[in-house]
């Protein structure tokens, strides 16, 4: 029973919420890796892109609450997505014509790529605390819970209760079908092999007939459509601050690098190894290990490895290890 | 129109600028403008050496900043005896065995020959130190912050003067880019970027968590000043005399002098830095550090260090940084984790660079002063226009409201169109690199 | 003489603003035949083929295709109207299957691809045992094989081969030699660049020695191969 005890805390307090967490991240990371495997470079807007997105959810999804359009037990933010994704590809594929398609034709250096996109992040970031203003917003609704802690205690009268959040259980399964989409659309779609086949070679592609323009506006509509779900799954889960997206940058990169950049799959595997260690690091283990040893090893403190103000080093720290002895990432990234 | 001519009326123009606030404005405003473009300019020095030198991507530039605004605190502050006596030793035996124990690993790592007794050691060293490190430091950090945690918990400096912290905070600055370029640099410019982004958060988490090191997010208040306090010159008979002799109220006058003589003392360390970097930029080893920049591949086969050399100059640039942030916290009298925030730190420290024109340093002092002027004064402007804009809308109307409330945020909007802008239209900057 | 097939005409230029590097060059390839560039290194024979193929700006000359002036196209509409291109490096993708670059290789063609999959297939029967690898798995032989079959795949009338020998061992050169002999008795046009001049000449109908972007021989593979000065001067001997 304790041994059950223990892996139910294990599941409750680590397991679930790093596979919600992992989730969001790999599909950040999956839009960050298509940037730098199309376009070839580092997007720094990335984060505040998943900003803008999720700010037009919320306002649809407020404006539907308001007028009495709900979605029964699941949030009525996932009507308002597609509007969210409608508007920020619009956003996108408009700074692509304003800002960065000028760089591709000059065949500008990567590096200014990126600083050209701090420029846009700046905007982007400006124009979300203009719209919706610096501060926390919730905007989830419907049921809480799949399973609440309760429930769970009742059904299997064990001491420990797992809850499953609605909005982690939405998170994994709209990651799920995302992703099965995304790779659906690379793999057997003519437009997404042509993707694949720019990405691997550019020259070659051109040579084949391949419209680079194309391309470049279809990535940046998977992008928007990325950026701005994991940015809702983000926010329905925790919550929406501007400056908590900007901040993602860092684990979605590290996501996106540890799995080796420009690949879509090592970007879902490096975006659940970040999630699994930041939650492992900074979770205190205590109560898990309550269950499993006897009472007289029974530990004092927390036993918690870091505490979570730390959870960017723990990214960060993984991130500096694979890229000392793997440069490429666990699975084969591109350097440009 | 010579260059010589067009680079004096443009930094005559930033002058003439500031000169205007004054004027509009109050002269109290205008020198808060001119020091902090001071110190602004320095930290857009410390950049372009990196940037504009040799190309590297630094963008933890407030990692280094928040450094040197910690080194102002471990300088300048009484020592809190009875949190020395609590726990200090025992911190401080803590700190070293979590180095040991990395640099054991490291050591490990590099002279014991690949396989599974390397594997097994390196794991024995690094949880072993892990625990021991935990077992030293949790409860004396208990202990210190236990002591009078409303005025101090924490450490306390050495009670050095505060003049002394700029050199240790560019020490300290230093030594972190040390340790990162150690790590990074060699890698992918992009990387170093990323690895940069993310120690400067960790500074800045260890820097709001670490109560003990320097009260965390409950801040540093009152750090000492070189300069004296206003209150002091009020009531100084001499000071109250010539003061009125210049027909000026001993208050006004008092927080005037005060400010010139920051701007004095931050003009000295900038002329400094900029002669010795225009120096380095003119001798033969700036002149490696570009033809490394321009062509990494060939001065590598002309048997050139490049990482090396790297390391040099990013570790030169951080420093500038340091000191450029211990200045800042000297001039704010107080050192507050909370308010350090990427975009405004790092990114608008881009700006400068990118706007002023990376590689001359001229040009980073240029885009120093003007960045900072445009970024305190599009506040008002933006309150300005916004007003304009609203003037035909209702009184309660929501939008109008909301409109007023949001102009704060105009300066983020408004330094991205400005980097935009500039990069396109004149990627080389306002003064080029010659 | 009538017009040939495919004639790169008196061509002067080089790449960007760059210095020239062809000088009133002539290259041409009758319908059906096969012509290869050869000469020694830095001659401009892969330059040559690339202003053929409007890689480069042209200062001089015209390049025409079954008589039609087709100077002004851009590399993509000259495949458009029926050339293919092979290049000497980086002429596959990688990441994906043999397969997926043959269809990428017909990326242009909106009608059914399948019966020139077929073909390609049964010319190079490896790539098809090995359709579901990545290419960038296979042998560097096997490697120009998918180059070559996905040039293919836009059913040209003529075939432009960039050293398509570089880097592979002599029996996958012969192999390779015999398959681009196969390709132009289906009627495809060849016109190559060899490293490897004597085994080309063998197969060439027309051979074009260049040296320093200009012509220096023209004539018959076989007439070359006889000639005692090019063989002194460009085939050891």
């Amino acid at each position: 029973m304790d041994f059950l005890n223990a892996i139910v805390a294990l599941a409750n307090f680590v397991i679930v919420p790093a596979v919600a967490y992992g989730s969001q991240l790999a599909l950040g990371a999956l839009g960050v890796t298509l940037i730098y495997g199309i376009l070839r470079f580092s997007n720094f807007a990335h984060g505040d892109t998943m900003a803008f997105g999720t700010m037009v959810t919320i306002l649809v999804t407020w404006w539907m609450q308001s007028v009495g359009i709900g979605f029964g037990v699941l949030p009525t933010a996932l009507l308002a997505l597609p509007f969210g994704i409608a508007v920020t590809a619009l956003l996108l594929l408009g700074t692509d014509r304003v800002v960065y398609r000028f760089y591709r034709r000059q065949k500008a250096a990567p590096v200014i790529l990126v600083i050209v996109s701090m420029g846009v992040m700046f905007i982007m970031n400006g124009l979300v605390r203009f719209i919706i203003g610096p501060n926390d917003q919730r905007f989830a609704d419907g049921a809480r819970f799949i399973i609440s802690a309760r429930d769970f205690k009742e059904m299997t009268g064990l001491q420990e209760g797992l809850a499953i959040r609605t909005s982690q259980g939405i998170t994994v399964v709209t990651a799920v079908v995302v992703v099965a989409l995304l790779f659906w659309f690379l793999n057997h779609t003519r437009t997404g092999k042509s993707m694949r086949a720019f990405s691997d070679n550019e020259d070659l592609a051109l040579l084949s007939g391949i419209n680079p323009e194309r391309v470049v506006a279809v990535t940046w509509i998977i992008v928007a459509a990325l950026a701005t779900i994991a940015g809702v799954l983000y926010g329905l889960d925790k919550s929406f601050k501007p400056f908590t997206y900007f901040q993602l940058l860092l684990p979605i990169f590290a996501s996106a690098i540890v799995g080796g950049l420009g690949n879509p799959l090592g970007a879902i595997a490096g975006g659940f190894v970040i999630a699994f260690s930041e939650v492992t690091v900074t979770y205190a283990f205590k109560k898990v290990l309550v269950y499993l040893l006897p009472e007289s090893l029974e530990p004092e403190g927390l036993v918690q490895l870091m505490s979570t103000d730390y959870k960017f080093a723990v990214s960060f720290a993984i991130l500096i290890i694979v890229l000392l002895f793997k440069p490429t990432g666990l699975f084969k990234g591109k350097s440009v | 129109m010579s260059e010589m001519m067009k680079n004096t009326l443009l930094f005559a123009a930033v002058a003439g600028l500031i000169v205007l606030t004054g004027f509009v404005q109050s002269w109290n405003s205008a020198l808060l403008i001119l020091n902090m473009g001071l110190i602004s300019a320095i930290m857009a020095l410390g950049v372009n050496l990196q940037w504009g030198f040799a190309g590297l991507f630094n963008v933890g530039v407030m990692g280094f900043v928040a450094l040197g605004g910690l080194a102002t605190v471990l300088v300048a502050m009484p020592p809190t005896q009875e949190a020395w006596a609590a726990g200090g030793l025992r911190v401080i035996v803590a700190l070293i065995a979590g180095a040991a124990t990395i640099a054991g690993a490291v050591l490990t790592y590099k002279r014991m020959p690949k396989g599974r007794s390397r594997t097994v050691a390196l794991l024995a060293i690094l949880v072993g130190g892990f625990f021991l490190y935990r077992w030293l430091f949790d409860p004396a950090v208990e202990a210190i912050e236990g002591v009078n945690p409303a005025a101090t918990g924490y450490l306390g400096g050495l009670n050095l003067p505060v003049l002394v912290a700029w050199p240790v905070g560019g020490l300290l600055a230093a030594g972190a880019a040390w340790l990162i370029g150690k790590t990074a640099l060699g890698l992918r410019s992009d990387y170093l970027a990323i690895a940069t982004l993310g120690i400067a958060e960790i500074i800045i988490a260890v820097m709001k968590n670490e109560d003990w090191l320097a009260r965390g997010v409950k801040n540093v208040i009152g750090i000492p000043r070189p300069v004296p306090y206003e209150i002091d010159l009020q009531q100084d008979p001499g000071f109250v005399e010539s003061a009125s002799g210049l027909g000026l109220d001993p208050v006004i006058a008092s927080t005037l002098y005060v400010k010139l003589l920051y701007a004095g003392l931050f003009a000295v360390v900038l002329v400094v830095l900029l002669v010795m970097a225009q120096l380095a930029l003119k001798s033969p080893w700036g002149r490696m550090m570009r033809a490394i920049r321009d062509n990494e591949v060939a001065a590598e086969a002309m048997g050139k260090d490049v990482t090396k050399r790297h390391l040099q100059i990013f570790i030169l640039g951080s420093a500038i940084c340091g000191i450029a942030g211990a200045m800042m916290t000297t001039l704010d009298g107080q050192l507050t984790p909370g308010t350090y925030q990427p975009l405004r730190f790092t990114f608008l420290i881009w700006v400068m660079v990118i706007v002023g024109g990376s590689g001359n340093n001229f040009g980073a002092v240029l885009g120093g002063f003007l960045i900072w002027f445009l970024w305190v004064q599009v506040e008002p402007v933006g309150i300005w226009l916004m007003q304009v804009i609203t003037s035909g809308m209702a009184e309660d109307s929501a939008l109008r409201a909301h409109l007023l409330d949001s102009t704060a945020h105009m300066r983020l909007l408004t330094m991205g169109v400005i980097l935009l802008l500039v990069l396109r239209f004149s990627p080389r900057g306002l003064i080029p690199e010659r | 003489m009538a017009e040939p097939f495919l004639i790169g005409d008196s061509m002067t230029g080089g790449y960007g603003n760059g210095p020239d590097i062809l000088h009133d060059c002539t290259i041409a390839v009758e319908k059906g035949e096969i012509a290869v560039i050869v000469g020694p290194n830095g001659a401009g024979k892969s330059t040559a083929m690339k202003a053929v193929f409007g890689m480069l700006n042209l200062r001089s000359g015209a390049v025409r295709l079954d008589g039609e002036d087709i100077t002004a196209l851009t590399p993509q509409a000259r495949v458009a109207k029926g050339m293919g291109f092979v290049p000497q490096t980086q002429n596959i993708f990688t990441s994906m299957t043999v397969e997926e670059n043959l269809e990428m290789g017909a990326f242009i063609r909106t009608d059914d691809i399948s019966d020139t999959m077929a073909q390609v297939y049964d010319l190079f029967p490896i790539l098809k045992e090995k359709r579901n690898q990545p290419a960038g798995e296979l042998s560097g032989g096997q490697r120009q094989q998918v180059a070559v079959g996905r040039a293919l795949m836009t059913k040209p009338k003529v075939l432009m081969l960039d050293e398509p020998t570089a880097g592979v061992s002599p029996i996958v050169m012969d192999e390779l030699f015999d398959r681009i002999i196969e390709v132009a008795r289906a009627g495809i046009t060849i016109l190559m660049v060899e490293q490897n001049a004597r085994q080309a000449l063998e197969i060439a109908d027309k051979g074009y020695v260049l040296v320093q972007g200009a012509n220096r021989f023209t004539d018959t593979g076989k007439a070359l191969l006889a000639d005692p000065e090019v063989r002194r001067s460009f085939l050891g001997g």
